[in-house]
């Protein structure tokens, strides 16, 4: 399977990694080569297979709607890159 | 009817987010209810994304959103499992939403609407169930001139539900009568406050138009930012428009999103967002499936209460009139008061029936607007407000005395037999003490004395008025009109 470099220019995009030409063409070859490994797995027969989202046999595994404390608001800001007035402060973020 | 539709049919679908009514939030035990918070107060290592954290599915949640999908006539998948909605705004910090994709927990229902336009069956296509992501707040820097963003976590993480429903609505009023139901059901069902103005329910709206008898739609503009019924029918009729007239020009409708600006009372273009197949969904790893069985879809039926529609039905049976069905019903405190009043009153049903509903209709209403509160705190409980209309019924006060008693009783809760002793309220029942009152009334009146005499029996009323005063309310009205007569007529 082979990513043309549209493709990853996307990917990247999405994901919010700034990459310059060479990387995006590097990452080409090394992601399509990835994608070649799960071809194989796309070669397999799964007629009549339920789709599988879960491999484990569990279900229902839910919690009683109870409230437990938050944490410190200065350990929630802790890791901000910026804050004020008790919120975390970043770059303008596009509506 | 707008001038449009005779050109063009208007296809409208809503989205309607509702925040449920837990106690703490989706998927992790910082408390739900964060109106009033400090921000970032209602925050831990889940709602954060931080590394080797878990969700866990408040089981509560499901529940509501189980009890909502049937309330609206929806099927509730035996199978049902989570999903990750990538997207790279910072309001959630895990760089995705726990949503679901493709196997809802509710799904293919309906919701009922009555317009001008006439019946219209509105199909639910699904119910979701998602958590909420964070508020941000837009600012500019005061010295840079730069915007920024501040993000308040408190709302990430709590559990919302997103009502879909199938592109069914033909016109803004059925849009917004469709919300009125939506809203009065959820209400009635205890899943969600539903207010608009406070954004625990929230609406989005897809509108196109196409010619009247394509069969195709036309491109869908997607509405977002309206903050109340008002706002979500008044941009519908401005897209309505709007489109009809970029089509009548011949022009194209890009399939965009647009925002309401309320002050401006237009929609705008907003930049268009990411395609959906940009959100990559994939299964939630760390959430397993649910499994719901008969056994507990049959429990939460029966916890279901009696629906706005079915209870409307029931009123209109006991001979109420759809005016007087309608206004009892619409919230469930008035319709159940309404029921518990009819049944303490007891007697003949019609009566009883009609009894109530004047009352609570009446004065009862008039309190719960004054003073705000809800009617399970109205200290004129069914109980002791049925002993006052048994009262007024019987003769011992009038009908002017009740509405005095109630408001004692409704002040402070007494007994209102005890009311009607302390403030001597009870109806004259001796001919000889009323007589009294009437003869001074005709004594001190000689105008309508004359005016009745001159053949106006209108001048009578002023006289009863009169005893009225005289007596605060305490005299049977029909009596005097009767004493009065009998008096004029002798001289």
């Amino acid at each position: 399977m082979n990513l043309s470099p549209e493709d990853v220019k996307h990917i990247a995009l999405l994901a919010r990694v700034r990459l310059d030409d060479s990387e995006v063409e590097r990452l080409s070859e090394q992601l399509s080569s990835i994608l070649d490994h799960f071809a194989a797995l796309a070669a397999v027969d799964t007629e009549g297979v339920e789709p599988t989202a879960h491999p484990l046999p569990l279900a229902n595994v839910m919690r009683e709607d109870s409230v437990s404390p938050s944490l410190p608001r200065e350990d929630v800001l802790r890791n901000a890159p910026a804050t004020e007035d008790g919120y975390i402060r970043v770059r303008a973020v596009l509506e | 009817m707008t001038a449009t539709a005779t050109r063009y049919e208007t296809i409208i679908g809503l989205e309607v987010h509702v925040q449920l009514l837990t106690n703490s939030k989706m998927f992790c035990s910082c408390a739900a209810d964060y109106s009033g918070a400090e921000p970032n107060t209602h925050v831990c290592p889940v709602c954060l994304g931080a590394p080797g954290v878990l969700p866990v599915i408040n089981e509560r949640a499901i529940e509501l959103i189980s009890l909502t999908g049937l309330a609206l006539h929806c099927s509730i998948a035996p199978f049902s499992k989570f999903d990750r909605k990538n997207y790279p705004y910072p309001d959630l910090p895990k760089g995705y939403q726990i949503s679901q994709y493709d196997l809802p927990i509710c799904a293919g229902g309906y919701l009922d609407v009555v317009t001008a336009d006439g019946p219209r069956r509105v199909g639910i296509t699904r119910i979701h169930m998602e958590e909420d992501t964070g508020r941000l707040l837009h600012r500019v820097d005061p010295v840079t001139g730069e915007g920024y963003s501040l993000i308040d976590l408190n709302r990430a993480g709590a559990p919302l539900m997103e009502i879909v429903s199938e592109p069914d609505i033909r016109t803004p009023a059925e849009a917004r009568e469709y919300l009125v139901r939506l809203r009065q059901i959820l209400r009635y069902i205890g899943v969600s406050t539903a207010n608009m103005e406070d954004g625990q329910m929230r609406c989005d709206a897809n509108i196109s138009l196409r010619p009247v008898g394509q069969a195709e739609f036309g491109a869908k503009v997607e509405v977002k930012n309206m903050n109340s019924f008002r706002a979500v029918h008044d941009a519908l009729v401005f897209e309505e428009l709007r489109q009809a007239e970029a089509l009548d020009r011949g022009e194209r409708i890009p399939q965009e999103t647009r925002g309401w600006v309320d002050d401006r009372a237009v929609t705008v273009s907003q930049r268009t967002k990411e395609e959906a197949s940009d959100y990559r969904y994939f299964p939630e790893p760390d959430l397993p499936p649910l499994r719901f069985n008969e056994a507990y879809l049959e429990s939460l039926r029966a916890s279901l209460p009696e629906l706005p529609e079915a209870k409307r039905n029931r009123f209109l049976a006991l001979g109420l009139s759809d005016h007087e069905a309608e206004t009892l019903v619409e919230t469930r405190d008035r319709a159940e008061f309404f029921e518990a009043l009819k049944a303490r009153i007891g007697g003949d049903e019609q009566r009883a029936t009609k009894l109530a509903a004047n009352w609570v209709l009446g004065e009862v209403g008039r309190w719960a607007n004054e003073t705000g509160q809800n009617l399970a705190d109205l200290p004129a409980t069914p109980e002791k407000l049925a002993k006052l209309i048994q009262m007024a019924e019987e003769g011992a006060i009038t009908a002017a005395a009740a509405k005095e008693v109630f408001s004692a009783v409704a002040e402070s809760g007494e007994d209102p037999a005890t009311v009607v002793e302390k403030r001597g309220l009870a109806t004259i029942s001796g001919d000889d003490e009323l007589t009294a009152v009437v003869r001074d009334a005709i004594a001190g009146n000689a105008q309508a004395v004359a005016d009745y005499h001159a053949g106006k029996e209108s001048a009578i009323k002023f006289l009863v008025g009169q005893v009225m005063r005289a007596t605060r309310g305490r005299a049977d009205p029909q009596k005097a009109t009767d004493l009065l007569a009998a008096e004029l007529d002798s001289k």
